[in-house]
């Protein structure tokens, strides 16, 4: 099957940040909210949770030459094209899709977590009551249908667009030319190029959360040489897994708000 | 709006000024993000930095409640720098009119200034006229009685200085904005501004507007693709809500509602039709009887008669020189003089000024009914903190309401199309439409009448009621019908010089066929031409034809008045009609016709001395108001604090307040003024997320999730200063009340220097209240006095003086 490969662009420069797209995630995805708290910021919930997909992140930042700018990115899956969270996935819960973005399969989710440590953008959350794990699928039965993910149709201005890669490329780097040079292009230079693709106003360094130069972890390499090929014989490989990731990266780090929160 | 929102693209100077945009008009941003793209400048003047601010080219901040001082500079600044279109404002406006020789200003009062009774007499106000009443004029604006020079005179004390000191706006900003939007006074430019409530509650709301109409008069920014002053209205229709007189003193389509001197249908008539002597003047408001006339006919049918004043004396009127807006509702309930309130599709509890006032008025009624989609603050106020409820009396009913998409209807956008919609679904339960609910109940009330009679019986007995389908359930197309109005009679018409016999039961097609003799009947004038005489609606019209290319869309959805798109469009063309930019070409007069838009009436363009007529034809002598004697401040705005704020004195004049505001007095009408108490300016608003008082939005949890509870917005500065971290918990409070809620520590709000002294100022939104989510916090509205403008009474929400604690 010829694959034919779509790219989310979000441009940060047109985003007014009213969080359409989030609800709109959440609608399409029938996903619940939870009882927060206000903290200090608009940014709300505080960071991805399993039942929050995608994510508005607020900043305030004062540049190089004293402005101040208030900056607006979507989080959420990068969709990138060598993947390192499937490449640890054990069951094969995560896939690429005919779109080549990043497919998940909650059936087959054995919910060992690997694709967490995996991920270089931080976005896979794990749901306790369930045991497994949800993120972005670029609203993959969307696609199929011949319809834009919620989050675009839902876009006001135009800052969230998705089309074949090749004219979203050029997009973008349109668009670049339009800002006379006061934008970056992120997404298209690492990990075999994200189906997911920034213009953002700052240099990447800036963003909160945001890998200047995201890459797929040599845990994660080595796992996939060594291990990977024994997967299907047995979950004990998934716990040598486990056993490997924690001699080289360490005890996995708990998310602030806690999986699982309603 | 002058305009509407695609044409947002079409400007090349965007001021955003009184308005958050792209938070609470998300979908409309995308248009001026269109100008930005095409090259626009887009500049935003606010308080606060907001997402708006984020998107647009610059942010300039200023304090509350001193638009005037900043648009007043921009007046002097575009006068002294001879920025003005000079052709435009000698042709199209009353620059060159003479002003009556006895008009004064003088320390901030104009001339006729009763202190008393805290009002104008206005005869001083009006202009000297040759013997034949027409207005004396000196085009050349050099005559110092002219209203230019008076212009001039009035705006040279607002000097950069003053206005920097007034508004905390840097002199090196206020000349950046001034320069920027002043370039569009060339012919080939266009600038516009979009308000919203930022302006418009203001005890200087009305003028603060008006302000910004003197500014696009000067500039010619009036009547053009890309320009106009456009108020952003938006999700609860308020257009549609003012056009069909939500207002106490409107009638359907601004007419005026009749005060008790005003014995007869003739009385009122002479009193509300103008009269010009001008040739060249429309005047179009002398049609005013044919439109108030056909509205009687409308609301008594046959009942309506030339002899009974066509139903005059059964309308209700109001006390001369009386006020009913929802500040004196609710003073006039807390004194205990109101008995009963329907309260549809409003959480006064949470959105009226002065909240405690506000829930204590509602204890002194004797019922209440609300109708809404879900249980709010107003509804319950009965069992609310610190209410206890074996001590209110008042009987209170709620109606479960149709939300908007479980009915069919129409919807009127800012830009005043009027678009019509279709059920989407069937209301869940037992709840049905407003409309119905009204139809049910004065179906009820008429049958009592009938039964038992009553004082006043005959508007109700009389009262046209015929509204209903097959099933007894309201028909929505029989309303709509008779807002557009029927012929009454079979009458014979001359149309395009032929004579024509329209028959009775036909819809009038437009309101210059509206009849002041009995003949029509129709709801509401404006909307007159919303049907076709053919029967079709026209509101559900979805042509996506663009013509001009400027994006009119003129067979999309029907647009008041005619269908025109850019009110007052004449004026984009020189005196002969030749387009003064004819690349954003809306109208033309072309082989003795005009091209484009609907043009403001078909006469010819004002240079033709027979037959054309001048550009503003809504106005009593053709010409737009540099001076502008309706309102209750003067002629000319001027710079006043608002009722409360950090000054003991106007740098401007000896006039602390605008001297024409009414002050309420009751136990709860507490004022700080400049006191230490409560030393920071603070300003309210709504967010993105919610909606209004929230009632609406509280209740989706993911809405609620992005914004879960009430929050005060703080600078760094101020939050160092008292110790307050981000995200901690404090208490804001003013001379009426207190609200706990978060502290959000920002680099979004900056101290100000006011007078030579640091002034801060904080802001909070009000989407908040006590019954959902139960740890939300409640209303910010405790915060706020119950003062208004002095024109509209819209109430002052967005300048007032708190203190922030830590708790």
């Amino acid at each position: 099957m010829k694959k034919t490969e779509y790219i989310k662009l979000i441009d940060t420069t047109k985003c007014t940040a009213c969080r359409g797209c989030q609800v709109a995630c959440k609608q399409w995805n029938e996903m619940p909210a939870m009882r927060t708290r206000n903290f200090g910021s608009y940014q709300n919930p505080p960071d991805l949770q399993w039942n929050t997909w995608t994510l508005i992140r607020f900043q305030e930042h004062v540049d190089k030459n004293g402005d101040f700018k208030w900056l607006f990115r979507k989080d959420g899956c990068m969709h990138c094209t060598e993947a390192a969270c499937i490449k640890v996935c054990p069951s094969g819960a995560l896939y690429h899709t005919e779109y080549g973005t990043v497919g998940i399969n909650q059936k087959l989710c054995i919910g060992c977590k690997a694709c967490i440590s995996a991920c270089p953008f931080d976005i896979p959350r794990f749901n306790q009551q369930t045991e497994k794990i949800y993120k972005c699928d670029l609203c993959y039965d969307r696609l199929k249908d011949g319809q834009q993910p919620a989050c675009a149709l839902s876009c006001p201005t135009g800052a969230i667009t998705v089309g074949e890669r090749e004219a979203m490329i050029d997009k973008a780097y349109g668009r670049l030319d339009q800002l006379e040079g006061k934008g970056i292009v992120y997404g298209d230079k690492f990990v075999g190029g994200t189906h997911v693709m920034y213009i953002l106003s700052e240099d990447p360094a800036v963003y909160d959360k945001l890998p200047v130069k995201p890459r797929i972890p040599a845990s994660v390499i080595l796992w996939k040489n060594l291990f990977k090929p024994f997967t299907l014989i047995g979950m004990g490989a998934v716990a040598g897994m486990a056993a490997l990731h924690y001699l080289i990266k360490g005890p996995h780090e708990v998310h602030e708000n806690k999986e699982g929160d309603e | 709006m002058t305009n509407h929102y695609i044409d947002l693209k079409n400007s090349d100077v965007i001021l955003i000024m009184g308005s958050n945009a792209a938070e609470h008009h998300p979908l409309a941003f995308k248009w001026i993000m269109r100008a930005k793209d095409a090259g626009a400048r887009v500049i935003h003047v606010d308080p606060r930095y907001t997402r708006t601010s984020a998107r647009c080219d610059y942010h300039v901040p200023i304090r509350s409640g001193t638009d005037i001082a900043f648009l007043g500079g921009m007046i002097k600044y575009i006068i002294e720098g001879n920025k003005f279109f000079r052709d435009y404002v000698v042709n199209y406006t009353n620059a060159s009119f003479l002003v009556n020789p006895d008009f004064s200003f003088e320390d901030g009062l104009f001339s006729g200034y009763d202190a008393q009774k805290r009002s104008y007499n206005k005869e001083t106000w009006t202009f000297q006229k040759d013997g034949n009443g027409i207005p004396l004029k000196d085009p050349t604006l050099k005559h110092p009685q002219c209203v230019f020079q008076l212009l001039k005179q009035h705006y040279s004390r607002y000097t950069l200085d003053k206005v920097s000191s007034i508004t905390g706006v840097s002199k090196e900003n206020l000349l950046k904005v001034y320069e920027e939007y002043s370039a569009t006074g060339a012919p080939d430019k266009a600038g516009t501004e979009c308000y919203a409530l930022g302006w418009t509650h203001h005890t200087s709301g009305s003028q603060n507007i008006r302000t910004m109409s003197i500014i696009q008069l000067l500039l010619g920014n009036m009547g053009i693709a890309g320009g106009g002053i456009n108020a952003l209205r938006g999700e609860p229709n308020v257009q549609g809500s003012t056009d069909h007189c939500i207002l106490y003193g409107n009638l359907p389509g601004y007419l005026k509602m009749p005060t008790a001197s005003l014995a007869t249908l003739e009385q009122y008539l002479t009193k509300n039709t103008p009269t010009s002597s001008d040739p060249q003047s429309a005047n179009y408001y002398q049609n005013y009887p044919n439109f108030f006339v056909s509205w009687l006919k409308s609301l008594y049918g046959d009942a309506a008669t030339p002899e009974n004043g066509f139903g005059y004396s059964w309308l209700p009127k109001l006390e001369d020189g009386k006020h009913y807006s929802q500040l004196h509702l609710f003073d006039r309930m807390y004194e205990g003089a109101i008995k009963g309130l329907f309260a549809y599709g409003t959480d006064p509890a949470v959105s009226s000024p002065n909240t405690k006032k506000t829930r204590k008025a509602l204890e002194k009624l004797d019922w209440l009914v609300c109708a809404n989609i879900f249980d709010n603050e107003t509804a319950s106020f009965w069992f609310g903190p610190g209410v206890d409820p074996k001590q209110v009396k008042t009987e209170v009913f709620l109606l479960p309401a149709a939300a908007t998409m479980e009915k069919e209807g129409s919807q009127s956008n800012s830009g005043r199309w009027v678009q019509w919609k279709y059920k989407a679904v069937t209301p869940p339960g037992d709840a049905i439409s407003c409309g119905d609910i009204q139809i049910r109940m004065m179906d009820a009330i008429k049958a009592l009448y009938a039964k038992e009679g009553g004082p006043s019986a005959e508007p109700i007995l009389n009262l046209k009621w015929n509204y209903k389908d097959i099933d007894g359930n309201m028909d929505v197309l029989k309303v709509s019908k008779q807002i557009n109005g029927y012929w009454e009679a079979d009458v014979e018409v001359t149309e395009n010089g032929a004579k024509k016999i329209m028959n009775k039961g036909g819809l009038v097609p437009t309101f210059g066929m509206l009849r002041s003799d009995g003949t029509t009947s129709c709801g509401n004038w404006i909307m007159s031409g919303s049907f076709g005489a053919d029967g079709e609606n026209k509101m559900a019209r979805r042509g996506k034809e663009d013509p001009t290319g400027l994006g009119l869309y003129p067979n999309w959805s029907f647009v008041w008045p005619v269908n025109r798109r850019i009110i007052y469009n004449r004026a984009s063309c020189d005196i002969n009609g030749k387009p003064y930019n004819p690349k954003r070409n809306i109208l033309e007069w072309k082989d003795g016709k005009w091209v484009g838009d609907v043009p403001d009436g078909p006469w010819p363009p004002m240079a033709d001395k027979e037959k054309g007529k001048y550009p503003f034809i809504m106005k009593v002598d053709g010409v737009a108001s540099l001076f502008g004697p309706a309102m209750a401040e003067g002629p000319f705005p001027e710079h006043y604090e608002p009722l409360e704020g950090p000054l003991a004195k106007n740098p401007l004049s000896s006039q602390l307040i605008n001297p024409t505001i009414e002050l309420f007095s009751s136990d709860l009408d507490q004022v700080a003024n400049a006191s230490d108490k409560f030393p920071y300016v603070c300003t309210t608003y709504s967010c993105t997320e919610h909606w209004c008082s929230g009632a609406l939005t509280r209740w989706q949890a993911w809405l609620l999730e992005m914004q879960p509870e009430l929050y005060v917005e703080i600078s760094e500065e101020l939050a160092r200063e008292l110790e307050i971290a981000n995200g901690s918990k404090v208490k804001v409070s003013s001379a009426r009340g207190e609200a706990a809620c978060i502290a959000m520590v920002t680099k979004r709000f900056k101290p100000f220097t006011i007078e030579g002294r640091t002034v801060h100022q904080v802001g909070l939104p009000f989407n908040y209240g006590w019954l959902y989510p139960e740890d939300g916090s409640d209303s910010t509205n405790f915060l706020t006095p119950t003062v208004g403008d002095a024109n509209t009474f819209c109430p002052e929400y967005k300048a007032f003086m708190v203190n922030v604690t830590r708790r």
